[in-house]
């Protein structure tokens, strides 16, 4: 049964790809060979973390100049007084404009830019560009990956519930693999850091938010060149629904810690001093602690990438007996760290919010510990 | 800083929060529920099965002391059948020996008594005969000394030192 429900997907992925895949499409490259190795590899690192507007699987240069994309264009949603849709295969890889409705949008350094007819880019001192950017809703490479990812969770774990009832409360299958990490999870994550009366209500986020980054992590290890956790859009977003909901189940407790963190313990003349520091800091504290998360697993990630990146882009450079060997051999043991990195930093977003959760719906602890002490 | 906000992008971080949130629901509904009831009442299970077998070990103990100390009572009221039953022997023998004490007494009495009243018949029995062998010897004496008178005398004196020495 479960062997074939995955020929079945595979069957349905390999049809899925075989539709675009070969749909590629080639343009004459244009102007890019004054460009030298290095700043080509830099560009295309840049590129690579970057977001794209189509799932460009790999590129490569004919022999006469020619630039061949392999990949399949995806849907442009663009809000520019009224809904604009279109296929990002119009761009030709930011090589063309898109004229919809009248309107021409350029795709530059993988952002869409409101142009005109001619497709000029304004720049200010800076050397940015100052053109209009309409609204962009697009089902990007990082939307798609989203999409993939929630479904191949959606069917691992719902086969792991079904495997359940199905066998007697036994896992089959792939859910062996997983029941230990779901269970470590609850056990050595969320029990401890939040407690036993209060953990089960963060479960399904805890859990969610961990195979999520874990897998996302890992989809960026695949040659496929995808970047998601390493984007700062997807980071933030991460963060804020840590943030609300530490925030909407914080206690009477959490919040009289907050506002009144020394409590009792001195009258409240001399707090007053000590508060004009303390309270800033706390309410500040409460955003940098997702601040904390969504830069650290953001700049693990894009850290990891271009680490990565650069070192095989050496072998490139190098073109020597002795040179490509040695960065083959560090890019790979840097890629055997980072499967473990891609574990760790789900790990450490996944803890740390279990962390914030703890601190929020904590409730009469310290009583507890000084009736503790006393029996003591 | 200033990279930063220009890398990030409105419509990724819509599609992120609101994709996000959807496989949250999902998840929460068709899986992570699911999972974790399972694995609870799995564990749960194996908490009762694990008190199950610890009733079932006291109860074995309560059992195996209940039976020893059947055993000791049934032990102890061997023993005291036994005593007891020692104690109705001595009993009986004590009482057989003292029935057969007066038994005898009373035989020997009895005896005794036969015997006194036999010896008084034989008694009575002898001066009866003496009485007889008296008047006979007086009879012959008389006959005897109704020639001699001196022989006569003589012969009863004789007579009647022979019957003192008897």
């Amino acid at each position: 049964m479960q062997k074939n429900t995955l020929t079945r997907f595979l069957l349905v992925v390999a049809l899925f790809l075989g539709q675009f895949t070969f749909a590629s499409d080639t343009e004459k490259e244009s102007g890019e060979h004054g460009k030298d190795l290095k700043t080509e590899i830099k560009e295309y690192i840049s590129h690579h973390l970057q977001d794209a507007h189509d799932f460009s699987l790999f590129s490569y240069t004919k022999e006469n100049g020619e630039h061949t994309y392999v990949g399949f264009p995806l849907p442009v949603i663009l809000w520019d007084n009224g809904l604009k849709v279109f296929s990002s295969s119009k761009f030709h890889h930011g090589e063309t404009l898109a004229e919809v409705d009248g309107n021409y949008y350029k795709l530059y350094h993988s952002k869409i830019y409101k142009t005109d007819a001619e497709g000029t880019i304004h720049y200010d001192e800076e050397h940015h560009a100052t053109n209009v950017k309409p609204l962009d809703f697009s089902i990007t490479k990082n939307v798609v990956m989203i999409i993939v990812t929630g479904l191949l969770m959606l069917w691992l774990f719902t086969s792991l519930a079904r495997s359940y009832t199905k066998n007697n409360g036994v896992p089959t299958g792939v859910g062996r693999f997983f029941e230990p990490i779901v269970l470590y999870i609850r056990d050595d994550i969320a029990r401890p850091n939040i407690g036993e009366k209060r953990y089960k209500k963060y479960m399904p986020f805890l859990l969610t938010i961990f195979f999520f980054i874990w897998f996302l992590n890992m989809f960026g290890l695949t040659p496929l060149g995808i970047n998601v956790t390493g984007n700062i859009a997807i980071t933030v977003s991460l963060a804020i629904m840590t943030f609300l909901i530490t925030n909407f189940t914080g206690t009477k407790d959490y919040w009289m810690h907050q506002f009144n963190p020394l409590g009792d313990t001195m009258p409240w003349y001399a707090k007053i001093p000590l508060y004009v520091i303390l309270i800033p800091i706390e309410i500040l504290g409460l955003f940098i602690k997702p601040f904390s998360l969504l830069i650290r697993l953001y700049a693990n990630m894009q850290a990891g990438h271009i680490v990565l990146m650069s070192l095989i882009g050496l072998m490139f450079i190098f073109k020597s007996w002795l040179g490509s060997p040695l960065s083959f051999g560090l890019a790979f043991a840097i890629s055997l760290i980072e499967v473990l990195v891609a574990l760790l930093q789900a790990y450490i977003f996944t803890m740390l919010s279990a962390l914030y959760f703890g601190f929020a719906s904590e409730e009469h602890e310290h009583d507890h510990e000084h009736e503790a002490e006393v029996a003591h | 800083m200033a990279k930063l906000l220009e890398e990030f992008s409105l419509g990724l971080f819509f599609w992120q929060t609101l994709l996000f949130g959807l496989l949250l629901f999902l998840m929460w509904k068709f899986a992570w529920k699911p999972i974790l009831k399972a694995v609870n009442d799995r564990e749960d299970g194996i908490k009762d099965a694990l008190a199950a077998a610890e009733d079932a070990k006291k109860e074995m103990q309560n059992v195996t002391a209940d039976s020893e100390k059947l055993l000791k009572e049934a032990r102890a009221e061997r023993e005291a059948m036994l005593k007891e039953a020692r104690e109705i022997k001595d009993k009986i023998v004590a009482d057989a020996k003292e029935q057969a004490q007066v038994e005898g007494d009373k035989l020997v009495k009895q005896a005794q008594a036969t015997i006194e009243s036999e010896k008084k018949a034989a008694v009575a029995d002898i001066k009866a005969q003496v009485a007889n062998l008296s008047v006979d010897i007086a009879e012959k004496v008389i006959k005897e000394e109704l020639s001699d008178k001196k022989k006569q005398l003589k012969l009863v004196d004789d007579m009647l030192g022979d019957i003192k020495l008897n």
